[in-house]
């Protein structure tokens, strides 16, 4: 169940809980850059950027000191932010591996093999979803659709789309990210986009 | 059949760059300046002209919409693109932004030339991070070759574009949660009214449309609304781009024209269903939340807005799932069932406590393990989320299981019977 | 003026309506659960749902404007369908635990179940567990309960303005909560125990003690501060087990603050509740004979001159009538309900009263703020300021100690010079008052209660003058007063007559032996070292401050054991009903005075409540009209002079503890340990 993450366990290379949280020099630039886009006075609409940031930063999930510190930036109440970081998915308040692994595995994805994909998963990384890696390095989750669904079933390792994928070739891409590698993203099949498998049906006409 | 002279999408599949200078070769930004002079009346007239229903999955028509929004208003006026796309099986917003960016920034601009708009954002999903990537940096190239911004292409107007990412939630795509996730909420909807042309971002007039709608805009204008109306049949006209996932030979999304046979969009473009068209089983022919249609609906059926509402089930975004008849079609929707779950905001009592219900009841009728009663009692408990909500995500969660009792009561009896023979058996 | 048709009969509805206010007007009820008319809409419970015509679906009331020529239904099959449907879908995931909730008997789910919902269940699945929530002393939580209304975090958001609470996560997993497991800090929290619509949220100190259906509910008035909050007691045999607010518009509208509401536990510990008799330097219990004879021995030993009253701050009406009547017949002026030691003097009404009245808040666009904290020394003043601060177009300005209010202050300064300032239309903020159309002035007691009080007084009277506080239909000149017996003891004239003197006449009077029995009706403020000197005669209803140092004492009655009137801020006049009757021996204060008359042998000759009433609309003919204001007349008040250019302070640092009530709860003193852990994690002094 792709629900709220369980209770992962804490160790290996995850980031730690910590009591004070600042933004790099860098990040803090990106952020002031940030602020820029919104009107005065909206400067909560720059939650969702800054959280990222932030979650970055922190290696892959939020501590509540990181909380603080963006509700403090932005001028807003801490509860508002605690709210905004349990709502969306894509957060992490609890200590988790840094490397995110995420299965689709809604309806397109499911039909189209996601199971063994999420089975690769558990087999290369040790862990089942909602848990890291037994090293802490991995977090492995199921998730909702990724508006891939051409290119089912989809992994998503950090910021990369894995898609087309079958047990072997998930298999395949998992073992090298756990090697410290990063495969080409995209198709694993070798196709171009979504285009179709058979070779293009549309656009033959069209030229340079 | 649509021809390739006709598609606007020409890099859909990403086969050349996606920067301006390519864009520009493939006919983008051409003309823009001219466009905006023509002034707000032509383009909304031609907007209108051109019968463009929203591609987001509500099927509103754009010109009207557009023409909701104030004609005069003191202060900022905001054009917001959907580009959160999370309906599963729905995936042409994705290879827009990441294969035609210019198409959809230079929509933005004449859109917000249209609307008189001051400024637009465009609300990305979060988990597009290399799409997001990209559309930023086709929006930089913009910013620099001065088609956007102060005094957009020359044309005396200025227009500010941002790019603003989310962070993981199907409600976001819902047009007044997107607005209160890009005011840094939780992205819970609003109720309405007040609609957004007269309350929306930070309380000014806003249009919120989708990425499609918007990308599709500048070609409208450059060649006509004739030529866009004359596409397609009455009232759903123009060409869409199609998602074909699930069980085809060759999944792929294309751009078609409105109205083509559905037998014929699987089996031109996407090899087919898998084993033959007599091993389907069933489609789901416009995202998620639109209910299944069986292989006897699917032999005949075309693929536009007026033509699904007459089967009971609707174009939505054009995500098109297909299903052979190897599929357990009970989990498959299920599963659909847990995705509403889980994406439910968890504002309002029918959503936050049906959508829960609806799931656990699907598992067990997955299983066999219910009454025969319970069927209809899992189509009443619909009909309690159906209308209900504040927002179109209860109907949404309502509909595909509807659609499943519609056209599989059948297999959920069957399952029912054998479970209780199996217990009866080993009792 | 909208036209509607609700269920086939037309009502016309002020514009800006909902079509549940338009349904409400045609006298149909809807049910409601997230719904609140003094709450911002959520629309998300969805049990107001109507039908209305050319409308697809069933719409939310609450949320939709009322329009000319709506035809709405409110009693079709479509409407209870829709109603039954959401009920049933609250229900699934609701513990039906009624027969050990709090809320049993008094629970909107309860009876809306009863009228429009399922009468069993399909649900088969799992209930979902939550986990409570930690919010400190005053709330408990069972949030399986909880129907995710969202009524109190926007209660908190809203009227308190201490943004708080929140709902994490999403969908089923939604829940509401602090997040951090820490304590509210608002003053006004206990008002969401009484707005959740289900067992959710209940009293803390109350649960599990009672059942609603075996309490006597007793109307009557707040004395733990001046601002005489409508409330409700609810006792069972003898003993107060809660205390809830009433409604009353112009007052508290239907809130109250968490010391009134909570303070109750205190009524029951440390209680004077025998008479007693200082022999051999210690106090022993006597029988009320012995009592009232050796103080009225002692009385009669006594020169009148040197003898002095002192009221304090929960003193009712009747037994200040009792007070002002024997301190006549022993012929002594020294008499003082200024427990405070403030200059405020009697004639003109308006120096004392809160003229503006609480309600009248509303109608003000600028206000200056002067030596008050009003979210300690009246909080549910402060909730009328924010909710004029709301709707926008007003200005508050300080003059005092920052601290934070929940809406925005713009300090003028701290002290004194600054008030010098603004009253000779030195300051910027003058113009500002001169140019307001309804400008407001809220004078603190902490500006007056000190040596230069008169001055300060003085420089107040200045401002109002120059900026033209009063004006016609207007009076923006306010006191506020943190005592509930002030203003009465101020209306009936319980100050020093000719040649009395005052508090610090007396006192100095005690140290320099010139006074030497001191009454002291409930006084609980004054530091006792300065009154030990005396023999002190001590009415109070707590072994508090000054029972230590007493030499005599007759055990009285708490606000909540007796009949009794009390005075609020604006000059309003309310009746507090006898809930419980007073513990031990103790007795109503105004029956132990005339006791004692007629023990010295110069009875007030006043034997029943109704005499005493009456006498006291002879006193103050405004008294004997209750829940109603008569205007104060304007005048000259204060006396120039310099001024000490210390900055005000409010007279109130902790909330929690400033009566002896508050003093002697347990429930107080945590919620106070707690406020002070929270200032010094603020101020970065632990650890």
């Amino acid at each position: 169940m792709s629900a709220a993450p369980g209770r992962p366990q804490p160790y290996g290379a995850m980031a730690p809980d910590v009591e004070s949280f600042a933004f790099t020099p860098e990040n803090l630039e990106e952020a002031k850059k940030i602020l820029a886009r919104y009107p005065a006075g909206r400067q909560a609409s720059a939650v969702l950027p800054l959280l990222h940031l932030a979650q970055a930063q922190h290696g892959g999930w939020l501590p509540k000191a990181a909380l603080d510190y963006v509700a403090e930036f932005l001028g807003m109440a801490k509860i508002r932010v605690y709210e905004v970081a349990s709502f969306y998915d894509m957060f992490n308040t609890e200590p988790v591996g840094r490397v995110q692994v995420r299965v689709c595995t809604t309806t397109p994805c499911w039909l189209c093999g996601s199971d063994a994909v999420l089975r690769a998963a558990r087999e290369v990384l040790g862990c089942e979803p909602g848990e890291s890696s037994p090293d802490g390095r991995f977090f492995l989750r199921e998730f909702e659709c990724l508006g891939a669904c051409a290119n089912a079933p989809v992994l998503w390792i950090d910021d990369d789309f894995y898609e087309d994928l079958t047990y072997e070739r998930a298999k395949a891409v998992l073992e090298s990210v756990v090697r410290g590698e990063r495969p080409t993203p995209g198709p694993q099949s070798g196709r171009k986009g979504s285009m179709p498998a058979g070779g293009k049906t549309t656009l033959l006409e069209v030229g340079e | 059949m649509l021809h390739d002279r006709d598609r606007i999408f020409t890099n859909l599949y990403g086969e050349r760059p996606w920067n301006l200078e390519a864009a520009r070769r493939r006919g983008d930004w051409d003309g823009t300046k001219d466009l905006i002079l023509k002034g707000r009346d032509w383009l909304i007239k031609e907007m209108k002209d051109s019968g463009l229903r929203g591609r987001g999955g509500a099927g509103f028509p754009t010109g009207l919409k557009w023409s909701f929004m104030p004609k005069q208003a003191d202060g900022p006026v905001y054009l917001v693109v959907n580009a959160d796309e999370s309906e599963p099986g729905t995936c042409k917003d994705r290879e827009i932004i990441r294969n035609e960016p210019h198409k959809l920034i230079e929509g933005c601009l004449l859109a917000g030339a249209a609307m008189g708009c001051t400024a637009g954002y465009i609300y990305i999903r979060g988990e597009f991070v290399r799409e997001a990537q990209i559309l930023q940096a086709a929006i930089d190239e913009a910013y620099e070759a001065g088609l956007i911004g102060k005094n957009a292409c020359g044309s005396g107007y200025d227009f500010e574009l941002y790019l603003h990412r989310g962070a993981g939630a199907y409600i976001c795509g819902e047009e007044t949660g997107l607005l209160e996730s890009l005011e840094g909420k939780k992205g819970q909807p609003r109720l309405k009214p007040p609609f957004p042309a007269a309350v929306g971002l930070y309380g000014r007039p806003t249009t919120v449309n989708n990425v499609e709608t918007i990308a599709v805009a500048p070609t409208i204008f450059r060649r006509g609304a004739a030529w866009f109306a004359g596409l397609g049949r009455p009232n759903n006209t123009g060409t869409k781009i199609f998602c074909i996932s699930g069980h085809v030979n060759h999944p792929c999304t294309v751009e078609e024209e409105m109205g083509i046979p559905l037998r014929t969009l699987l089996e031109k473009h996407a090899g087919g269903v898998r084993g033959g068209w007599d091993n389907l089983l069933a489609v789901i022919p416009g995202g998620s939340s639109v209910p299944l249609i069986p292989k006897e609906i699917c032999d005949t059926v075309r693929m536009d807005f007026d033509s699904l509402r007459e089967v009971h089930s609707g174009l939505g975004t054009a995500g098109v799932i297909v299903m052979d008849r190897s599929t357990d079609i009970v989990k498959a929707i299920a599963r659909l069932s847990k995705f509403y779950m889980h994406e439910s905001c968890g504002q309002c009592t029918p959503c936050r406590e049906g959508t829960g219900w609806l799931w656990r009841m699907m598992e067990r009728l997955a299983r066999g393990e219910a009454e025969p009663a319970e069927i209809d009692q899992l189509l009443d408990v619909t009909k309690e989320i159906e209308g209900h909500t504040i927002c179109a995500l209860g109907d949404a969660a309502a509909w595909p299981v509807q659609g499943l009792i519609r056209h599989f009561r059948g297999e959920l009896e069957r399952r029912i019977r054998e479970r209780k023979l199996v217990t009866k058996r080993a009792a | 003026m909208p036209k509607l048709t609700i269920d086939g009969e037309l009502v016309e509805v002020p514009p800006g309506s909902t079509v549940l206010q338009a349904c409400e007007a045609a006298g149909r009820e809807i049910p409601v659960f997230c719904y609140h008319p003094r709450l911002n809409i959520a629309g998300n419970c969805r049990m107001c749902l109507v039908e209305v015509e050319k409308m697809p679906k069933p719409q939310a009331s609450c949320a939709l404007p009322a329009a000319d020529g709506m035809v709405v239904r409110t009693n079709s099959p479509l409407v209870h369908k829709a109603r039954k449907g959401v009920l049933e879908l609250l229900l699934i995931n609701h513990p039906l635990d009624c027969p050990i909730c709090d809320q049993g008997g008094e629970c909107d789910l309860q009876d809306l179940t009863l009228f429009y919902g399922p009468d069993k269940s399909r649900f088969k699945e799992n209930k979902r567990p939550v986990a409570d929530k930690y919010l400190g002393p005053l709330i408990s939580t069972h949030m399986t309960r909880c129907i995710h209304c969202t009524r109190c975090i926007r209660f908190l958001n809203e009227i308190a303005g201490v943004e708080e609470l929140g709902a994490v996560h999403r969908g089923e997993h939604m829940e509401i909560t602090t997040w951090v497991e820490a304590a509210l800090s608002s003053e006004l929290q206990g008002n969401i125990i009484d707005l959740c619509p289900v067992g959710a949220l209940n009293s803390k100190p109350y649960e599990y003690r009672a059942r609603t259906w075996e309490l006597k509910k007793t109307e009557s008035v707040d004395v733990l501060d001046a601002v005489g909050a409508s409330i409700r007691i609810d006792s069972r045999g003898n003993e107060v087990m809660r205390i809830l607010p009433r409604l009353h518009e112009e007052v508290n509208e239907e809130w109250l603050a968490d010391k009134s509401r909570f303070a109750y536990d205190g009524l029951k510990k440390r209680r004077l509740d025998v008479p007693m008799l200082r022999k051999a330097g210690k106090l022993e219990p006597v029988d009320w004979k012995t009592v009232l004879a050796a103080v009225a021995e002692r009385v009669r030993a006594t020169d009148p001159n040197r003898i002095a009253f002192l009221i304090g701050d929960q003193v009712d009406c009747e037994t200040m009538v009792l007070v002002k009547e024997l301190a006549e017949r022993l012929g002594t002026p020294h008499v003082e309900c200024r427990q405070d030691g403030s200059p405020l003097g009697t004639r003109p009404r308006a120096q004392y009263r809160f003229n503006t009245t609480i309600a009248g808040i509303e109608q003000a666009d600028v206000c200056l703020l002067v030596g008050t904290n009003p979210r300690f020394e009246a909080p549910l003043v402060n909730a009328r300021i924010r909710k004029r601060w709301r709707r926008g177009g007003f200005t508050v300005g300080r003059i005092g100690v920052p601290f934070d209010l929940t809406y925005p202050v713009q300090d003028l300064g701290a002290g004194p010079p600054t008030l010098e300032e603004v009253a000779h239309g030195w300051h910027s903020f003058a113009e500002k008052l001169a140019a307001a159309e309804r400008p407001m002035l809220i004078l603190g007691t902490g500006a007056l209660a000190r040596p230069d009080g008169a001055a300060i007084l003085s420089l107040a009277h200045r401002l109002a003058e120059s900026v033209r506080l009063v004006r016609e239909g207007w009076n923006g000149f306010n006191v506020l007063h943190t005592a509930a017996a002030r203003v009465g003891g101020l209306e009936l004239g319980l100050v020093p007559g000719p040649g009395g003197r005052d508090l610090a006449g007396i006192l100095d009077g005690i140290e320099r032996g010139e006074i030497e029995l001191v009454f002291s009706i409930g006084v609980e403020e004054i530091d006792p070292k300065r009154l030990e000197k005396a023999f002190v005669v001590h009415l109070g209803t707590h072994g508090d401050r000054t029972a230590p140092i007493a030499s005599a004492i007759l055990p009285g009655a708490a606000y909540t054991e007796k009949n009794a009137t009390w005075v609020n801020l604006e000059g309003r006049p309310q009746r507090g009903r006898l809930a419980v009757f007073p513990p031990g021996e103790a007795k109503e204060d105004w029956r132990i005075l005339r006791a004692l008359s007629e023990a010295i042998g110069r009875t007030v000759p006043l034997d029943t409540l109704a005499q005493v009433r009456m006498r006291m609309a002879e006193l103050a003919p405004q008294l004997g009209e209750i829940d109603r204001i008569r205007p104060a007349e304007w005048g000259s008040f204060g006396r120039a002079g310099p001024v000490d250019p210390a900055p005000f302070t409010s007279p109130i640092r902790d909330y929690w503890r400033t009566c002896p009530i508050s003093r002697a709860s347990s429930v107080m003193a945590e919620c106070s340990a707690l406020a002070a852990a929270r200032a010094r994690e603020a101020t970065g002094t632990h650890g």
